[in-house]
């Protein structure tokens, strides 16, 4: 199966946020030196006055959100995954989340396919770290296509959300027709099966794709569902999906621990307990190298899903 | 409300701060003791506020980033009008909104959910941020900590807030001396503080936080410059007005006992009586 490389999802935040800067004169956006890798230098560009890079600060950038957001205006923090969460977790708990203040996080250079500059400028704990906010939606679009439809649902959503984007080029998902089919907190079927479910976010919904055709060459109809929104997680669609099914695959690029296969295996084993494999980072961190060799050596491409799914109907 | 009003209403704030620890039975009082006057003189002298409508969008607004003092906020706002002097008793107790650091969700009137040390600067400085967004003029005072200003994210707001030019933005520092463990100059000493915001680009006056008269002049001097932040930089006494909570920080994080309250409220009222003559 070949799918077809597009931007990565970072660009299409930036350009979202640039046309949503036209329509509403109250988001401010804020960077901490990174406007150029985020994307948000193209808000910039086109609104100087209603963006401001406030350096290398992470905490001091969360706060300065929250306090506009109190003042009613909407701000837009962006930095890489890893500073913004990890960093400022606190900030974003006690002057964001605890005050149910409306503040829009949107991190890039998500997961390991940063890629070349290592462990530390990757992202494995985000996932688990802002799902464990109150009130916090948490997002991981697979596509520009797919980013570019949450941007006005994550504007319209009446709380604080965080959505991760990537570094690196993606495989394309949508198009600008199925792109109006993608609804914050609804998982999306894209890819009908009976016999095994993979439920997948980010880069390894193109990975679940592929691998399905593996499944496919043998005999097996694997059903891919793109949990874009990991909270609120779209149940009935899992669930649905698993009845029909009886085993489960989840895939992702994030720690093991806490991330969309905790949470997918927390409503299956209240609702529908079925058979389940994860595809995650094994309690480690990844390092320097190309994005596609990282992604490999750590266990999260279609061949490591299809094991999975094989330990399943074996 | 003119000073020598004033002054006597900072020996009630004192004596509901007193009582309201008490029967929370836990709680900071000689960090709310020390911030009386520091509290009382914006809300009954500064700013411009409509306790009967608190989220009023112009405003002036006070973040109190040093959150274990908030039984003094929360005594200034219930005498200020915001809500009935009643509800100091509640307290820390399940369901009020009176929670034991400030909650914004809970009690708008505090502006900001404090509590976890060294955030409110930057918080306030998001809010002189919007006042030049949406074009209003409302002023940001932030309270801190002496303790708080061991944190780094402090000073990332103190750069930022200078960088900026933030002249609707003030900070106020309650420099009581001591944190939870002891003494601020052997833990982690501040000094030169004066110097420190200064390099930062900031302006700063230097006060005794217990003088109505030069924390009232200290405050309408922090609103005069468009263009710069102020800082004012406040000495004050730990535990302040009761004499055995004085510089005594046993009396940080622990609530008066019975008989200590009796004994603190009858020096309140003593004192108290002292300015009426």
């Amino acid at each position: 199966m070949n799918l077809e490389y597009g931007p990565p999802t970072r660009n299409a935040y930036g350009e979202a946020l640039v046309e949503l800067g036209r329509q509403h004169e109250e988001i401010v956006v804020l960077d901490g030196d990174l406007a150029k890798s985020t994307r948000t230098y193209m808000f910039q560009q086109e609104f100087p006055e209603r963006f401001y890079n406030v350096g290398i600060q992470e905490a001091n950038m969360v706060g300065l959100a929250a306090g506009l957001s109190a003042s009613g205006l909407l701000p837009f923090v962006s930095s890489f995954a890893c500073f913004l969460t990890n960093r400022a977790y606190d900030q974003m708990r006690v002057s964001v989340a605890y005050p149910r203040l409306n503040v829009k996080f949107v991190a890039s250079h998500g997961g390991i396919s940063g890629g070349e500059d290592g462990a530390t400028q990757q992202s494995v704990e985000d996932l688990a770290l802002m799902s464990s906010l109150p009130g916090m939606i948490v997002c991981v679009p697979a596509d520009g296509y797919a980013t570019r439809a949450l941007m006005p649902q994550l504007l319209t959503a009446e709380t604080s959300c965080y959505m991760r984007t990537g570094r690196p080029r993606v495989p394309v998902i949508y198009d600008s027709e199925s792109e109006s089919g993608i609804e914050l907190g609804k998982a999306n079927v894209i890819r009908p099966g009976d016999d095994l479910t993979i439920v997948a976010c980010g880069l390894l919904v193109a990975e679940a794709l592929v691998a399905a055709e593996n499944l496919a060459e043998e005999g097996v109809e694997a059903e891919v569902i793109d949990s874009h929104t990991m909270k609120p997680l779209d149940e009935a669609t899992i669930v649905q999906s698993a009845r029909k099914t009886g085993r489960v695959v989840v895939a992702e690029e994030h720690q093991i621990w806490g991330g969309l296969g905790s949470a997918v295996a927390r409503a299956l084993s209240a609702r529908e307990p079925v058979p389940m494999r994860f595809v995650a980072i094994d309690d480690t961190y990844a390092e320097s190298g190309e994005a596609r060799e990282l992604l490999d050596a750590y266990g999260l491409t279609a061949p490591h899903i299809y094991n999975k799914a094989r330990e399943l109907l074996d | 409300m003119d000073l020598s009003e004033l002054e006597v209403l900072t020996y009630d704030i004192r004596a509901d701060v007193v009582d309201m620890i008490n029967t929370a039975g836990s709680g900071h009082p000689g960090s709310s003791l020390s911030m009386v006057e520091l509290t009382a003189v914006p809300f009954f002298r500064i700013m411009n506020l409509d306790p009967e409508n608190s989220l009023w969008p112009k405003r002036d607004r006070f973040v109190l980033s040093k959150g274990h003092g908030v039984p003094t906020l929360y005594s200034v706002l219930a005498r200020a009008g915001y809500f009935p002097l009643e509800e100091l008793s509640t307290l820390r107790k399940f369901g009020s909104p009176l929670q034991g650091h400030p909650d914004f969700s809970r009690l708008p009137a505090v502006e900001a959910s404090t509590g976890s040390l060294g955030q409110g600067l930057s918080i306030a400085a998001g809010i002189a941020l919007a006042a030049e967004q949406l074009d209003e003029n409302f002023h940001s005072f932030c309270l801190l900590g002496d303790g708080e200003l061991d944190e780094g994210q402090v000073w990332e707001a103190v750069a930022f807030s200078a960088h900026h030019n933030l002249g609707n933005l003030t900070a106020v520092v309650d420099y009581n001396k001591f944190q939870l463990d002891g003494p601020v100059d052997e833990i982690l000493g501040l000094e030169p503080l004066v110097e420190k915001w200064q390099s930062f680009g900031w302006q700063v006056k230097e006060i005794d936080g217990h003088d109505l008269k030069a924390v009232d002049s200290a405050y309408r001097w922090a609103q005069k410059d468009p263009d710069t932040p102020r800082a004012i930089v406040a000495h004050t006494v730990k535990g302040k007005g009761v004499s055995f909570m004085e510089h005594n920080n046993d009396f940080h994080g622990v609530a008066p006992d019975d008989e200590e309250t009796k004994q603190a409220l009858q020096e309140l009222e003593q004192a108290r009586k002292g300015v009426k003559k």
